[in-house]
């Protein structure tokens, strides 16, 4: 491996005015039809801590980490993160189409009464272009000004599930089990999406590429360069992602997951397909980044040696069901986990 | 931004030092490089008019009017590039956004309406009001993906037609609206026969503007959030991207590239009908944009140039020529009407032979090419999907 970036000026986790508690989930549920892939799950993760989620395959540890990034909607049971809740289970959905609807329908009545009353065809046909400027207006609230529509929509007691966009803004970046790289895009155009929040530069700045956009490119640039190098990957930024090895890919994902300056990690299968020497590698980076940049790890992992050499708590799920949870020593003593794993012994 | 073409320097030529130093200029210095390239443009195009195999075709003036109509065309191509060729959203229904923004401006001076708005002004009121009809068809088809967008956006293509066909009270129906005015500097109005200088020039100016403007955007977060959609969506929503806004802003800004393009329509030909924006339009300028490089701004306006001027001047020529040599069953045949036909075989030989379009960009060419690179199989799929 190489020499570790310099990642000052930002900002470290576990400072004294963070609450201890990161990330807490609590009695988490999803259910597919009638599979439970995932029940009553509860988790705590400390700040800058590592927590390693196992158990056999189907056990339900993707579906949890899904659940967690935003991409599905839990069934019951949330997610705090810094104390806030970021995840739970989408209230009266319902309900946001009548938003929408609402409006343009009383316009379109009271047209259709002045309508009627004056007999003049012209404001029925009026009527149509308010419905569609007021459907315009409605839409352009919602996607400009997203804060006020959520706070809106909430005083009706509507939730709306958490978008994986929204998850990531929190502070939580992921990596994918099977790699999911921008495949055409060159390893530093990865990183730069990986930015994307960061930047602040907005469409007329696009637009008359005023001097912000101009510095958050260059500075965006010069991050992204210095992340490719913490990982490793120093001298290939104009690389086309998919052709990179497997290895490097693994540390592409990586690099761009820490693009955004997340405080957690949700890592599936870092180490996945590696040999001996790269998941050595892997681990060694891995617990750099909380050691450096103060990151905390919720990871998924089969690789026991890896488990067990860096996490702090261990998960258990077999089933969709938590069957353990403690430090590396007592889950390696638990009776159950050696039954999940091994088999009831005959008796 | 330089990081964004890349600084691989990749091609052999005579003088790689030379053209390599061209690239990266041109990387730098965007505006400049597309200013340039379109006063030599503007130049060159009306010089060559005048040399034997075109002059013997028709005059200066008349192959100049049909340079601005071919500007059109460019002008669609570059909008439409934005949505299939950088965000991957596949719209057939483009020539609704091309007739949004002929009537918006067929309202705003004709006598059909009274209204007499200027000109200028109307380019942006234009395009505004197709990006909101953007906007509004996208918003409810943003959860559909490939073909199912695809048949949405063919929907909304054959409803805007039909609809300006059908509410005759309002747009005169199959007859259109005529008397249109045209674009006018101070006291002097465009004239619309005759002089062709100053809507060629107009069209140049347009497709300058709206090349840097397109070009900057690419090369924004806004573009790369673009492409990271079209590689992998939920990895895209998974790095902090709005996909639901991106999409959006995509369908917006495209559509009002299309808006833009309606309103210089309108004003050039003085009337407009709904004829003039059915299917084909749609399907010629999609035709365009794959056969010219998808993704590649400079290429998708040279392809649509070309294919334009194939279409309504080469096929006529081919006309005129076996009728003049009167070989017999040549000359019965009508090669305007084959058109569509030879846009098929075109787009199936392209997709045989040259994927990457004409002009590819230079990423896509490395995309389609590059089985022999991709060093370890397992991860060298030659399409580029993602592993699922």
């Amino acid at each position: 491996m190489t020499q570790t970036a310099d990642s000052g000026g930002r900002p470290t986790g576990g400072a004294a005015a963070e609450p201890s508690t990161l990330l807490e989930a609590r009695g988490l549920t999803r259910r597919f039809g009638g599979l439970v892939a995932c029940r009553d799950v509860d988790l705590r993760i400390p700040s800058g801590g590592i927590v390693s989620i196992i158990g056999p395959n189907g056990a339900g540890k993707t579906t949890f980490f899904n659940v967690v990034a935003g991409i599905i909607d839990p069934s019951g049971g949330t997610v705090e993160f810094r104390g806030r809740t970021l995840i739970s289970r989408p209230r009266r959905t319902w309900l946001e189409p009548v938003f929408w609807v609402l409006p343009a329908a009383i316009v379109l009545l009271v047209e259709y009464l002045l309508g009627t009353f004056s007999g003049d065809e012209e404001s029925i046909s009026l009527g149509a272009i308010a419905v569609i400027a007021v459907l315009a207006a409605t839409l352009l609230t919602a996607i400009i000004r997203p804060r006020w529509y959520s706070r809106f929509i909430d005083r009706f007691g509507v939730l709306r599930s958490a978008r994986p966009n929204d998850v990531v803004a929190a502070g939580i970046g992921r990596t994918f089990q099977n790699i999911r790289l921008f495949q055409n895009m060159t390893a530093l155009e990865n990183v730069l999406v990986g930015m994307h929040l960061k930047l602040r530069s907005n469409l007329g700045d696009h637009l008359i590429s005023s001097r912000r956009q101009r510095a958050d490119e260059e500075a965006a640039t010069r991050r992204a360069s210095e992340l490719l190098a913490l990982v490793g990957l120093q001298g290939i930024e104009n690389e086309l992602a998919k052709n990179l090895p497997y290895g490097d890919q693994r540390r592409l994902e990586l690099a761009r997951a820490l693009a955004n300056d997340p405080v957690l990690l949700l890592l599936d299968e870092p180490t996945a397909g590696m040999n001996p020497n790269e998941t050595a590698e892997m681990t060694a980076l891995i617990g750099r980044l909380r050691s450096d940049l103060g990151v905390s790890v919720l990871l998924i992992e089969h690789d026991m040696r890896v488990v067990m050499g860096i996490s702090d708590r261990i998960l258990v799920l077999d089933h969709g069901e938590q069957i353990a949870e403690g430090s590396p020593d007592e889950v390696r003593r638990d009776q159950r986990v050696i039954e999940a794993y091994l088999g009831t012994g005959a008796s | 931004m330089s990081a964004i073409a890349g600084s691989t320097a990749g091609s052999t030529g005579t003088d790689p030092g030379l053209r390599a130093r061209l690239r990266d200029f041109s990387n730098r210095h965007r505006s400049i490089t597309v200013i340039v390239g379109m006063a030599i443009t503007a130049i060159a195009l009306p010089l060559i008019v005048l040399l034997p195999p075109f002059s013997s075709f028709s005059g200066q003036n008349i192959w100049l009017d049909g340079f601005t109509i071919a500007g059109i065309y460019v002008l669609l191509a570059l909008g439409l590039n934005i949505v299939v060729g950088l965000s991957g959203l596949l719209d057939l229904g483009y020539a609704a956004f091309f007739a949004i923004g002929a009537y918006t401006y067929a309202f705003a001076a004709s006598p059909f309406t009274g209204n007499e708005f200027p000109f200028w002004p109307m380019l942006l009121v234009g395009a505004l009001m197709a990006a909101t009809f953007g906007i509004l068809l996208g918003a409810p088809t943003l959860r559909l993906r490939g073909d199912y967008l695809a048949i949405v956006t063919l929907g909304f293509g054959e409803i805007v037609p039909i609809a300006i066909l059908n509410s005759s009270k309002y747009t005169d129906g199959p007859n259109g609206i005529g008397g249109i005015t045209p674009p006018s500097i101070g006291d002097f109005l465009f004239p619309t026969t005759g002089n062709p200088w100053p809507f060629y020039l107009t069209m140049l100016a347009l497709i300058t503007l709206s090349m840097i403007l397109i070009y900057r955007l690419q090369d924004s977060r806004l573009g790369r959030a673009w492409m990271a959609i079209r590689e992998d969506e939920l990895a895209a929503a998974a790095n902090g991207v709005n996909t639901v806004t991106t999409k959006l802003l995509a369908f917006a800004l495209g559509a009002s590239t299309a808006g833009l393009a309606g309103v210089f329509l309108a004003s050039k030909l003085q009337t407009v009908t709904p004829n003039l924006f059915r299917f084909d339009v749609s399907f010629t300028v999609l035709a365009m944009v794959v056969l010219g490089g998808m993704g590649n701004i400079w290429g998708v306006a040279v392809g649509a140039f070309i294919i334009f001027m194939i279409q309504s001047v080469f096929l006529k020529q081919l006309n005129l020529f076996f009728d003049n040599v009167n070989v017999p069953i040549l000359s019965d045949i009508d090669f305007l009407q084959y058109q569509f036909l030879l846009y098929g075989v075109a787009l199936v030989a392209m997709m045989l032979l040259r994927p990457e379009g004409l002009f590819p960009s230079r990423r896509r060419r490395r995309e389609l090419h590059t089985e022999e690179d991709a060093a370890f199989g397992e991860l060298g799929d030659p399409m580029g999907a993602a592993p699922k």
